[in-house]
């Protein structure tokens, strides 16, 4: 790296001059250095030349489908991805969240949005993710005495409760599918048992939300999954 | 000549007949029908074909394209003289040297060649086999069909109502004839000599005379029978002009050209006789000038094989000579015969004088002329001496054995053996001698529930002999000693025969009625299916499964596509037809005449093609192939003619209800796409716009302020929001129109559905009261999330669209009846009654409705509901304002283990 003391760097592969042109505006301005590709091949070469710290990659390449680019850099690299695509469809979403990608943002997008899903992306590759308490907003989580305070109060979850409401705060701010949540948290037998997924996302919400019909911390993904919100 | 085609055995000349189907060029422009002039002469050597050579010349000169297809110049010299100079076809029919001349006629390469007028000599002739007609007036008809005008020559003794006084006559035999309709349409040219000048020209030889040195042909040209023959082919052609002449007047006159003319009736029966009886009619009517029915009255008793044959022949005979050929059904022919004559304002009836001695008649109500006399009222009758059978055309075996009556008679005799040995051990123990009378009495009648009404007869009388011989005293002579006994004998004979009789009667009757019932209750049952059926495959199947159980045949339905030409077979049939048997369809379409099988026309096809036609044109041909096993019968050929014609009236409505459909659906689909580009165009451009507008102010010099920078991103975040609405809109749209939904019904929480949907919206939903009331007690629901979130969606729009700007919405679930009750309402002004038929229908707008957007939400709503097996209903609240309603089926959610903290 040339410039050490230089912001972090992102790797953009998407085939539209004009999304190109247009991210590296937005992102330079915000301090990151931006490299791009057109294709995939061209992206997974220059992942590996460039080591980025972060990648933005687009679905509908003209030579590769960016999933099977997703494939082939989860081979060797665990760099986020944050996909962006016009495909809005949740087969999409969930194809590309399940085979490795940290978020998916459908185009067109707002800045504002873009950069704070980026920065998102940015902090699960840090070590600080696996730190002993987790806080977000009036929630704290103690994974080491194994507690949970909402605004201070201790509350009092069932075992699949606080190893659901862990696996979200392990992955605070990022999108995690149905399949993802009920794999880690049942097993691999009860991927299709959504209904678990509903019943228990209802009691934890009634337990950490203000106002559990309107929901601020654990907010619905539709049709795709949930997502931890981190304040 | 047998009127009646003789069973197909020349080869069949599909290659010939595919070639006139693509010759004669479709029949879309129907050339206009070619003029037929027949040089008519009272015996050969009177010069026809030498005065058709010459009037053919005389075209020629005119410049008319003339063409010598056929021509029998018979050697001598004069003819072939004027034959020489006209034009003949290049290629003959196997035909070496001088094609056209001598040679069979090419018909084909005559309607290649098209020719303004083609010369045919002898209308009369016979083809050989192999061709595709088997009458040179058949080919002749065909060229006249193409447009083509023609030539033709014909002696007095070949017309068909005149063959058989001609040969009694000359006491010749009856050459081959033509049908007399073929002269109705016919310009004819008298071509006369006087007799004594024909005979000095066969005497030169300058005559050209068949069989000349034959005893028939030295008869034939005696002077009297000459002058007798030259009277009759001038009054042939003398009662055609003044037909002509008085119809001409009639129609100057009055718009019905029949109506004071008169109209005759021949009756027609299985006789041979019949035959001379509707020749004699036709010429009866010719020089009367007016229409003439034929009519058979179907009696109840059944024909045999025989006369079942001999019936059909005579009525197509009748046909042939133009008449209308009817036929009803009554036990009393009298009776049939004058109610048809009145129902068809007959005013003459032509009945033949039975035979001397017809001693049944008696028995039967007497003589029919004598009858019909009696009770005709004004309408006359002729009753007209049949010629002798024996000069009657001998169709088929003269007398058949056979077969079931002789069985019958048979049985009759064993009955009343079988009954005389009964008696004979009963009596005169167990029985008196009067007794045993009862008993054949018994055998009589029981005999005539059985056999026909002949066995019955005898029957009865062989029994009163052996009652006399056998019983009656004194025994075993036929003496009879009382009056009493003389009375008995005279009674029981008397009873056995009436009983005999009327038994016979009534079972015939009913048999002929069971018949009638039979053949109305197919019809009744083809026309009821066919009713039913709802496509083209459902129509065909269901005529194919008529005619496979009333004839046993095979069938198929072939029809005209959208060029007028005759498509493959539609799907439902049961035949399957090679490419050459399809020639032949394609030519019983063209021409509408029936080909194929037992027809006249390519008969060696092995299945029978009926044209189906309808007033609005022909609409393609039914294809039937019968059972090997003879002609259908008269009766059976009407069946089908009906069947025919009822599936062809199905299928001319069938074709019109999709015609009709398809201009609907075009109209439809044209109105449809002038709303799509109208509102796409309008949501498409005006967000460009609104964008193109923000950048101008963005490039402006001196640059925009903060401020104004804040409201231009403002606006173009607005336009891009609302471009991208109209994108998806546009895709589920695609997806509802092509079937594409596939929901992914999953277990969901209704509340998080809502709030989800009311969060992605919550900038058009700012400044908007919105109570949302969720029945606390809502189970899971099974549904596809992300569907349900865009119709949520979109009727949340819907709503904010059309209200003012701050009135009130609610979102209301609950559960009611097994169903999930999804609504959204506003305190708008509600939906007008007369669009709500219409408020799904895409591009559909509330006339009167602000402008901006495109009519497709609602319908993607109902699209996406009913993909997910669910309902959506539109009504207005009792306070105002629109309420949907969506009812989505409720099933119990499994249940989920219960934890303990």
């Amino acid at each position: 790296m040339s410039e050490p003391t230089a912001g972090p760097i992102v790797l953009v592969i998407d085939d539209e001059v004009q999304i190109r042109r247009l991210l590296r505006l937005t992102l330079e301005a915000n301090g990151y250095r931006v490299f791009e590709a057109a294709t995939g091949q061209d992206g997974l070469a220059e992942a590996a030349q460039r080591r980025p710290d972060i990648l933005v990659l687009d679905l509908g390449l003209p030579d590769l489908d960016g999933v099977t680019v997703l494939e082939r850099l989860r081979e060797w690299s665990s760099v986020p991805v944050l996909v962006l695509s016009v495909r809005d469809r949740e087969e999409d979403k969930i194809a590309a969240l399940d085979r490795g990608a940290d978020d998916y943002l459908t185009k067109p997008f707002s800045t504002g949005e873009f950069l704070a899903r980026l920065r998102v992306a940015q902090r699960h590759a840090r070590p600080a993710a696996d730190a002993a308490v987790f806080q977000s907003g009036q929630l704290e989580v103690d994974f080491v005495a194994r507690t949970v305070r909402v605004a201070g109060k201790p509350v009092k979850f069932t075992a699949t409760e606080y190893s659901l409401l862990v696996l979200f705060a392990r992955h605070a701010g990022k999108v995690l599918t149905h399949r993802q949540i009920l794999r880690e948290v049942w097993g691999p037998d009860y991927v299709e048992q959504t209904h678990y997924l509903r019943v228990y996302l209802t009691r934890l919400r009634e337990k950490i939300e203000t106002v559990p019909a309107e929901p601020e911390i654990l907010i619905t993904e539709s049709g795709v999954g949930y997502r931890l919100v981190v304040k | 000549m047998p009127p009646a085609p003789p069973p197909p055995d020349d080869a069949p000349s599909p290659a010939s007949a595919s070639a006139s189907a693509s010759a004669s060029a479709g029949p879309a422009p129907a050339p206009v029908r070619g003029t037929l002039h027949v040089f008519l002469g009272m015996a050969p050597g009177v010069g026809k074909t030498y005065a058709m050579l010459t009037a053919a010349r005389r075209q020629m000169a005119l410049g008319v394209d003339v063409l010598a297809a056929r021509v029998e110049t018979h050697d001598l010299p004069e003819t072939a003289a004027l034959a020489q100079g006209l034009p003949r076809l290049e290629t003959g029919l196997g035909a070496g040297a001088g094609a056209g001349l001598g040679a069979e006629l090419d018909l084909d390469g005559v309607l290649k060649r098209a020719p303004q007028l083609a010369l045919v000599d002898d209308l009369a002739q016979v083809n050989p086999a192999g061709f595709r007609h088997p009458r040179r007036h058949q080919d002749i008809q065909e060229l006249l069909e193409a447009g083509i005008s023609v030539y033709t020559t014909l002696n007095v003794r070949q017309v068909e109502s005149r063959a058989q006084t001609v040969a009694q006559i000359t006491g010749t035999g009856i050459p081959d004839t033509v049908p007399d309709g073929i002269l109705d349409h016919a310009e004819i040219e008298l071509v006369d000599l006087a007799p004594a000048e024909l005979r000095r020209r066969l005497d030169e030889g300058k005559v050209f005379v068949p069989d000349r040195g034959t005893v028939g042909m030295v008869n034939f040209f005696r002077e009297g029978n000459l002058a007798a023959l030259r009277e009759m082919t001038l009054r042939l052609a003398a009662e055609k002009v003044g037909r002509e002449v008085r119809e001409h007047h009639h129609s100057l006159a009055i718009r019905q050209p029949w109506k004071t003319g008169h109209r005759l009736l021949v009756a027609v029966g299985p006789s041979p006789l019949s035959a001379d009886l509707v020749r004699w009619t036709r010429r009866l009517a010719d020089s009367l000038g007016g229409p003439w029915l034929a009519v058979h009255i179907e009696k109840a008793g059944p024909l045999g094989l025989f006369e079942q044959r001999q019936l059909t022949a005579n009525l197509a005979l009748a046909r042939e000579l133009g008449a209308e050929v009817v036929t009803s059904v009554d036990a009393d022919v009298v009776r049939g015969l004058l109610r048809v004559a009145r129902r068809h304002n007959v005013t003459q009836i032509v009945v033949g004088k039975p035979a001397p001695g017809p001693w049944r008649n008696y028995l039967g109500g007497g003589p029919l002329p004598r009858r019909l006399v009696e009770d005709s009222g004004d309408i006359d009758i002729h009753v007209v001496r049949a010629g002798n059978p024996d000069t009657a055309p001998a169709a088929g075996p003269a007398r058949p054995a056979e077969d079931p009556e002789r069985r019958e008679y048979a049985a009759a005799l064993g009955v009343v053996v079988v009954v005389t040995i009964v008696g004979q051990y009963l009596s005169p123990g167990v029985l008196n001698y009067r007794a045993v009378a009862l008993l054949y009495l018994l055998a009589v009648v029981a005999l005539a529930r059985r056999v026909a009404r002949g066995p019955v007869f005898f029957a009865a009388t062989v029994s009163a002999l052996l009652w006399d011989f056998f019983f009656l005293p004194p025994v075993h002579t036929l003496w009879i000693t009382t009056v009493e006994d003389g009375l008995m004998f005279g009674m029981y004979f008397v009873v056995a025969l009436v009983i005999g009789q009327v038994v016979a009667q009534l079972r015939a009757q009913e048999r002929a009625e069971h018949r009638r019932e039979e053949r109305t209750a197919a019809l009744y049952l083809l026309t009821r299916e066919l009713a039913d059926a709802a496509t083209l495959e459902a129509i065909v199947a269901a005529l194919a499964r008529h005619l496979r159980r009333l004839f046993q045949a095979d069938a198929a339905v072939l029809l005209a596509n959208a060029e007028g030409r005759l498509g493959g077979a539609c799907a439902g049939g049961t035949l399957g037809l090679r490419p050459g048997e399809m020639a032949v369809a394609a030519w019983a379409f063209e021409h509408r005449q029936r080909a194929g099988q037992y027809t006249s026309n390519l008969r060696a096809a092995t299945a029978l093609h009926l044209p189906l036609d309808t007033p609005g044109g022909p609409l393609g041909v039914l294809s039937v192939r019968l059972p090997a096993g003879g002609a259908p019968s008269f009766e059976q050929a009407a069946l089908l003619e009906a069947c025919a014609r009822q599936a062809a009236l199905v299928l001319d409505r069938h074709r019109l209800q999709e015609l009709a459909q398809q201009i609907r659906l075009d109209a439809e689909s044209e109105r449809l796409s002038r709303t799509l580009l109208d509102s796409i165009s309008h949501e498409l451009r005006t967000p460009i716009a609104a964008i193109a507008g923000a950048a101008g102010v963005l490039g402006a010099e001196p640059g925009p302020s903060p401020g104004m920078l804040a409201t231009v991103g403002e606006e173009i975040r607005e336009a891009v929001a609302r471009l991208n609405r109209l994108v998806g809109n546009l895709l589920d749209i695609a997806r509802v129109e092509s079937g594409q939904v596939r929901p992914k019904m999953d277990w969901c929480e209704l509340a998080d559905l809502v709030h989800v949907t009311v969060k992605h919206l919550r900038r058009e939903l700012a400044g908007r009261p919105l109570a949302v009331v969720i029945a606390p007690e809502l189970p899971l629901v099974r549904l596809d999330f992300v569907l349900m979130e865009t119709v949520l969606t979109n009727l949340l729009l819907n709503a904010v669209n059309h209200t003012p700007r701050g009135a009130a919405l609610r979102i209301g679930a609950e559960c009611q009846e097994g169903e999930l009750l999804l609504t959204v309402a506003d305190a708008g002004p509600g939906i007008p009654d007369d669009a709500r038929p219409r408020l799904f229908h895409k591009f559909y707008r509330v006339p009167g409705t602000a402008t901006g957007g495109t009519g497709l939400g609602l319908s993607i709503v109902k699209g996406f509901v009913e993909a997910q097996n669910g309902r959506v209903q539109v009504d207005n609240q009792p306070s105002g304002g629109a309420r949907f309603t969506i009812r989505l089926p409720l099933a119990a959610a499994p249940a989920v283990p219960a934890e303990t903290l």
